[in-house]
Order: structure tokens, then C-alpha cells, then sequence
């Protein structure tokens, strides 16, 4: 694993984005989470709250499959002995699901250490590699990125603009030039600068375009006959509102590709996020950062404790 | 893009077709398999609910009909019930000013950009001289995007100052006017519909253009959440519709039953592809019966009809009245076929047709071609002549197998049946929407 597991400590960053989230639900119209934790306060089993907890889990796009499994998880740990506080059961299940009460964080100790940023079209990979670029740039990181999307008109210029805010140097070829020597080229510059890190934008694809996929694996391997192991980390970038799709997504790049993470984007909407429960219960694959804004600080390592706190609370 | 929900409704359907009649038992069990199918297509949960007690209702209050099967009989309510939602006609744009304008609305991330390039090609093929503009100065080099767009699709783009949105917009509204163009199409940066600040912008901006068209852009693998920004979009924009975009994928696509429920408008149009012409206009029955697993064979006409060479297809009209149709026609169609793009989506269309390989349909296209070429001009126009010994000839003259010479054969004759079928079946399609 090349990412660091640390024991969670309630820290400022995660207790800002904690209180970000339970903002963001408040302005949400529908706070159905609310409703959950007042149904399940005090009440001794889940009978007859079954159907609200089911729209509550599935309004928020855990899908069916899941949210039955959670159920009847939540059942079986009610049954047990003992007293129990079923909101308190139902949110230690979500934390367990979502990887337990560590938060992931970035261990870039391989130099270079190269991130490949993967996904469909519109989830905001371009505007997360901005965002991670400047979270490891002022962790004193020396940042590359290459903009080997060269399919979206200005998705080049999109990235030299964000490389200039955050201090990053941008590797880019013209439109429509092979993606694989633009990372090619990123890397072995990163290489012969002695640069730590290099982001990967990769273009946006649909998961079921065949084609598109073989062309983000030659990107990978191209990488890794530069540098031994690279891309050491492949994001997956999944947008909070993605519907059940977003399974499907995931399941794909993960056997194409080798997914190591996921980056959930756009949680300062009303959508909840709540296909990263699927993902992680069923393809295993960890949710490493969130993003909640147009700002570079809007990106954040993901703690499960916080994200189901402010699902629930 | 339905594949998952046709398969599921079908195993259903399938179910009752075993029983004799629409019991309240198995209409209780069908009507929980399309409940699991809706939910799992990402239409939303109240909208699945109050859909499913309409067609639970309607399925035992029905009354039997000597003619139909139940199966048949759930089938048309369950599809009088999406027809309802969905709309029974397409929807075209309403452009009556000169210029008109159009408001191109929705979150970050939906394909507006893409979109309304597309849609600048979609109003050129029929006549028009579109305008576009960038109104987009939040994202990084968003008007660059649609500059390059412009370019290449050639149509003009407004850029202004690329700093004061209403000088731009009334910038773009002189240029109209001086040069000529009668559609203007406005490409606004994305936004989240909670963000009051920016979405009283576009208020101020609809204030101003009065425009015919405020058109949100939707992604087709949206979840649950659709109705919430469609709602808010809607509240503040009163929108005229909405595009779906990226139906190309493997989404079901349950968003546009969401939010045409939710907010009573219609979806226009729907983005099929990274071309710049995979814009198509929205056709809501061919959509319900695609639903219910019956293909989207009108839709498939449609396609055909409108790409297809004009004199070209003259002929082949002309072919089927007399409904001779034979090898050459056949290699014409796959030729034609080729230029609509990818196979595999054509294929999709045609109710029964498995899935297939983009990739190796191509090849199978090559292979195909290779052995009709194969072929004397005798055998081509009548491939009854066609035995043993000119299959062993055909095979090694393309380079294939007997059994590939045979594959050819069998799917014209399938072709062949089909179009007779069409031509005679299309007074019925239009009225049931279901080939019966």
C-alpha cells in the first residue's frame, strides 16, 4: 500500500470539512439524513422505520442492492444482545463499509511519484489535479503535470492556466497529440529535474468505449517503462451526483486500469455521494480525498467518520 | 442505454406471460421487479413510487381483453403510464424571434459546452445561421473550448471582453443583429442550483435576452439528485427543456423520466457520442417502447433516413416497393450503415439483436463486404442460385469460410424479412408503438 494509513485524530482540517458538510446539508433542501437520526433516536428497532431508512439510503444513491445489505445488517447487529443505539449501529456500519475510522493520506516518497487522474467526461478531474497539485505543493512538494488530455478542445489550456495559480510546470503537447508522449515526457523531465510528483490529467472518457480504454493503458505503461512501478496511484475521479452508474464506472477502470482511489467531486451540492458506499462495499476500492468547491482548498483526504457523521447527524 | 432495465422488464413480463392472467399476486410480484429496475436505472424514488401504484392500479382495474395475453396487457399499461410521463410527441425547438435565443443552463460537469456546439451544427443542417457565445468566464479556459469548437464546426463565436457578461451578451446581441444570424446560442458557466448568487445571474441574463429556449443540460448518469437541481433550474429559469447528454454510455438513463415528472417539461434532445453531430432529437415513445424492450426501430428509421444519400436512398425506396431486395442493396445498406457511425448502435436498436463488439462488427463489415464482392453479379441479384459449389468459390475468393459465406446469406434473408415487415408494419408501430 502506497498510501499511508494514520490513526484518525480530530483534527482542524477534517473537523472544517465535518462542519463543511453539515453546512452544506442544512442548505440542502431535503434534509432526509436529519430525518433519519430523529426516526431512529430512542426507537428499539427498525420495523417500522424500515421504508424511511430505505428512501433516506436510496435518495441518496446507495443504490438498493446495498442499502438491502445495510438493512439487514442493521437488523442482525439490533438483534444481538444487549442494548443498543440503532443510529449509532447504523453509522458504524457505513464506517465500516467506507474503510474504518483511518484517513488516507498521500505518502509521495517515491520521487518521481507519478498520480494518474482517470474518469468520465464532466467529473472534474481537471479542476481536482489543480487542487491536489496545490495540496502537495504546500506540503513543500515540486509538482509536474502533464495534460495528456489532448482530445478536449482547451482541456490544455485549462490546465497551464491552474499550473500557474498553484506554482505547477505543465508538460503539453498540441490538440490531438498522443497522450502517452505527453506523460512520457512529463515523467522523464520530473525525473531529470528532480521533481516529487507528477499528475497525470488524462482525458474523459466513457467506461464502455473500448477503445478510449486501451489508450489510457498505453498511457500507464508507457509511464512504467520510465519509472519502475508507475503510475504508482490511479484516481478515479466519480462526480457526488452520479446515479448508479457510477458502479459501473468504478468496476471498470478498476479491472481495466487498476483504480487505487477515488476522488469524490462536487459534494457542496444537495447530491449526496452515496455510490461511494457501493463502490467501496463491493469493488473494494478506497475514497481517498472529497472536493466541495471551486476553490484550491476545496479538496480534502476523506475520512469516513465525517463523511457518515454529516450523512446522519 | 436501456439494456439492463429491457433485460429485467423482460424477465418480468415473462413471468406473467407463464400465468394465465393479471392476478393481484403477480401483478404484486411484476410490479416489484419494475420498482427494483426503476431504482436501479437512478429514477428517482418518489417518482418510482407514485408511478408504480398508477400502473398497480391501472393493471387490476384493467379490464381482460379477449385479444391480449396478459403479458400484452401489462406491457401497454406499463407503457401508457411512461408515455404519460414522458410526453406522447417529440418536442422541437420554439424559435419565433429573429434572432432567437437560446439559454443553454445546468451544473458543472453536464457537457453544455460540448452541446451547444452540437447544437450549432444540428441548426445549421437545417438551414439556419447560429451564433454562439461565450458566456462561460468562470472555468478556465472555457471560451478557448468553445473557440476551438467554433472553428470547427464554423460557426462564428462571440467572446467579448471575456470579463463583463452583459457586455458580451450585448455584444453578441449586435453582431446578430449586423451580420445576420437568427439563432443565438448562449453557453452559461456551470453552477450549482443552491448557489443563489450565480443563479440570479442567469436570472438577470434571461431578463435580458428574453430568450426562446432556456434548455438545462443534464448528465444521463445523474442519480438521485436530478430533481433537486432540475426543480431549482426550473423555479428560478421557468426552462422550456432539457438536453441529456452522454447516453452514449451504459446509464439507463432513468433521469429523464425524473425530471420530466418533476417539472412537466420535455427533453429536446439527447447527446449520443464525442462527434460533434451526436445530437438527436428526443423522441419520447420510441423511448418508452425501448424501454419495454421492443428496440427503437423508428428511431432507427429516422437515423437511416436522414443520413443516408437522398438519391440513394430514393432507390431503395423504390426497392422496397417492390420489395426486391437483393445482395447489392444489402451491401449498399451496410455501406451506408458504416457512415452513421458506429454499428454496434445500430445494431442496438433493432429489437432482438444481441449486443455486439463494436471492434468485431467492424470486421465482420470487412469480411462481409469481402464476400458479396466475391460474388457474380448474377449471384448477388438472385442468391437462390447460390449452392455448394459457388459457396466453396465465394469462401476462397474473399478469403473466408463457407460458414462465413453462410452467416452473410442468413442475415440478409433476416434483413430481408425485416424490411418487408417494416414496410407493412409501420401503420401499426405508430399506433401501438409495440409490434403485437
Amino acid at each position: 500500500m502506497l498510501w499511508k494509513h494514520t490513526i484518525h485524530i480530530q483534527g482542524s482540517e477534517n473537523m472544517s470539512l465535518l462542519g463543511f458538510l453539515r453546512t452544506g446539508l442544512t442548505k440542502s433542501r431535503n434534509a432526509f439524513f436529519r430525518k433519519i437520526g430523529e426516526l431512529l433516536k430512542g426507537s428499539k428497532g427498525i420495523d417500522e422505520v424500515r421504508e424511511d431508512l430505505e428512501e433516506t439510503l436510496i435518495l441518496a444513491d446507495v443504490g438498493v442492492v446495498t442499502t438491502e445489505k445495510i438493512l439487514s445488517e442493521l437488523e442482525n447487529r439490533l438483534n444481538g444482545a444487549g442494548e443498543k443505539d440503532p443510529l449509532e449501529e447504523l453509522k458504524d456500519i457505513l464506517v465500516d463499509i467506507l474503510g474504518g475510522e483511518d484517513v488516507p493520506d498521500i505518502d509521495t516518497c517515491i520521487r518521481p511519484y507519478v498520480i494518474s487522474v482517470v474518469g468520465v467526461n464532466g467529473t472534474g478531474k481537471t479542476t481536482t489535479i489543480a487542487k491536489l497539485a496545490h495540496m502537495l505543493i504546500r506540503k513543500g512538494k515540486k509538482v509536474v503535470l502533464a495534460a495528456a488530455d489532448t482530445f478536449r478542445a482547451a482541456a490544455i489550456e485549462q490546465l497551464k492556466i491552474w499550473g500557474e495559480r498553484v506554482g505547477a510546470t505543465v508538460i503539453a503537447h498540441d490538440l490531438g497529440a498522443d497522450a502517452g508522449a505527453v506523460a512520457y515526457d512529463a515523467v522523464n523531465h520530473a525525473r531529470a529535474r528532480g521533481k516529487d510528483v507528477v499528475i497525470i490529467d488524462t482525458a474523459g472518457r466513457l467506461h464502455t468505449k473500448h477503445n478510449l480504454m486501451e489508450e489510457l493503458k498505453k498511457i500507464h505503461r508507457v509511464v512504467g517503462k520510465v519509472v519502475n512501478g508507475a503510475p504508482h496511484e490511479v484516481l478515479l475521479v466519480i462526480d457526488a451526483t452520479t446515479g448508479q452508474n457510477g458502479l459501473m464506472q468504478a468496476r471498470v477502470f478498476k479491472d481495466e486500469v487498476g483504480v487505487t482511489g477515488v476522488v469524490v467531486t462536487k459534494l457542496d451540492g444537495t447530491a449526496k455521494g452515496g455510490i461511494v458506499i457501493p463502490i467501496r462495499y463491493e469493488l473494494g476500492v478506497p475514497i481517498k480525498l472529497v472536493g466541495f468547491g471551486e476553490g484550491l482548498e476545496d479538496l480534502k483526504p476523506f475520512s469516513p467518520r465525517d463523511y457518515v457523521e454529516a450523512l446522519l447527524s | 442505454m436501456f439494456e439492463n432495465l429491457k433485460e429485467k422488464l423482460g424477465k418480468v413480463l415473462k413471468n406473467i406471460s407463464g400465468k394465465g392472467r393479471l392476478t393481484e399476486k403477480n401483478v404484486e410480484e411484476a410490479v416489484k421487479q419494475v420498482k427494483l429496475s426503476l431504482l436501479e436505472a437512478d429514477v428517482n424514488y418518489k417518482v418510482v413510487k407514485e408511478f408504480i401504484s398508477r400502473v398497480k392500479e391501472k393493471a387490476l382495474g384493467a379490464e381482460v381483453l379477449q385479444s391480449f395475453t396478459p403479458e400484452q396487457q401489462f406491457i401497454a399499461i406499463l407503457r401508457d403510464e411512461l408515455v404519460r410521463i414522458l410526453g406522447e410527441k417529440k418536442e422541437d425547438l420554439k424559435l419565433v424571434h429573429r434572432p432567437s435565443y437560446v439559454m443553454f443552463v445546468g451544473l458543472q460537469g453536464s457537457g453544455k459546452t460540448t452541446t451547444a456546439a452540437k447544437l450549432a451544427v444540428f441548426l445549421k443542417k437545417s438551414g439556419r445561421r447560429p451564433l454562439l457565445v461565450a458566456a462561460d468566464l468562470r472555468r478556465p479556459a472555457a471560451v478557448e473550448q468553445l473557440i476551438h469548437l467554433g472553428n470547427r464546426v464554423n460557426v462564428p463565436v462571440v467572446v467579448g471582453d471575456r470579463k463583463d457578461l452583459f457586455k458580451i451578451v450585448a455584444e453578441a446581441k449586435e453582431t446578430a443583429e449586423s451580420r445576420n444570424h437568427d439563432v443565438v446560442i448562449l453557453d452559461t458557466a456551470g453552477r450549482l442550483h443552491i448557489d443563489d448568487a450565480l443563479m440570479e445571474e442567469l436570472a438577470k441574463l434571461k431578463e435580458l435576452l428574453e430568450p426562446d429556449e432556456i434548455l438545462m443540460v443534464v448528465d444521463a448518469m445523474v442519480g438521485q439528485d436530478a430533481v433537486n437541481s432540475a426543480r431549482r433550474f426550473d423555479e428560478i429559469l421557468d426552462l422550456t427543456g432539457f438536453i441529456v447528454t452522454k447516453l452514449d454510455g451504459d446509464a439507463r438513463g432513468g433521469v429523464i423520466l425524473s425530471i420530466r415528472y418533476i417539472t412537466g417539461k420535455p427533453v429536446k434532445f439527447v447527446g449520443v457520442g464525442e462527434k460533434l453531430d451526436a445530437l438527436e432529437p428526443f423522441y419520447p415513445d420510441r423511448i418508452a417502447s425501448r424501454i419495454l424492450g421492443m428496440g427503437d426501430v423508428l428511431s432507427l428509421i429516422d437515423k437511416i433516413q436522414q443520413q443516408m444519400d437522398a438519391e440513394k436512398m430514393k432507390k431503395m425506396e423504390e426497392k422496397f416497393l417492390k420489395v426486391k431486395f437483393d445482395l447489392e442493396d444489402f451491401l449498399e445498406q451496410l455501406r451506408e450503415f458504416r457512415k452513421l457511425g458506429s454499428m454496434a448502435e445500430i445494431l442496438e436498436m433493432i429489437p432482438g439483436m444481441p449486443k455486439v463488439d463494436l471492434a468485431r462488427s467492424e470486421e465482420e463489415l470487412k469480411k462481409t463486404e469481402a464476400i458479396i464482392c466475391s460474388m457474380t453479379k448474377e449471384e448477388r441479384r438472385n442468391p437462390r442460385i447460390i449452392d455448394y459449389s459457388r459457396k466453396r468459390r465465394i469462401a476462397r475468393g474473399s478469403g473466408t469460410t463457407i460458414q462465413d459465406v453462410n452467416r452473410v446469406l442468413k442475415s440478409y434473408e433476416t434483413l430481408k424479412v425485416m424490411m418487408k415487415r417494416l414496410k407493412k408494419g409501420r401503420g401499426l408501430f405508430k399506433k401501438f408503438g409495440i409490434p403485437f
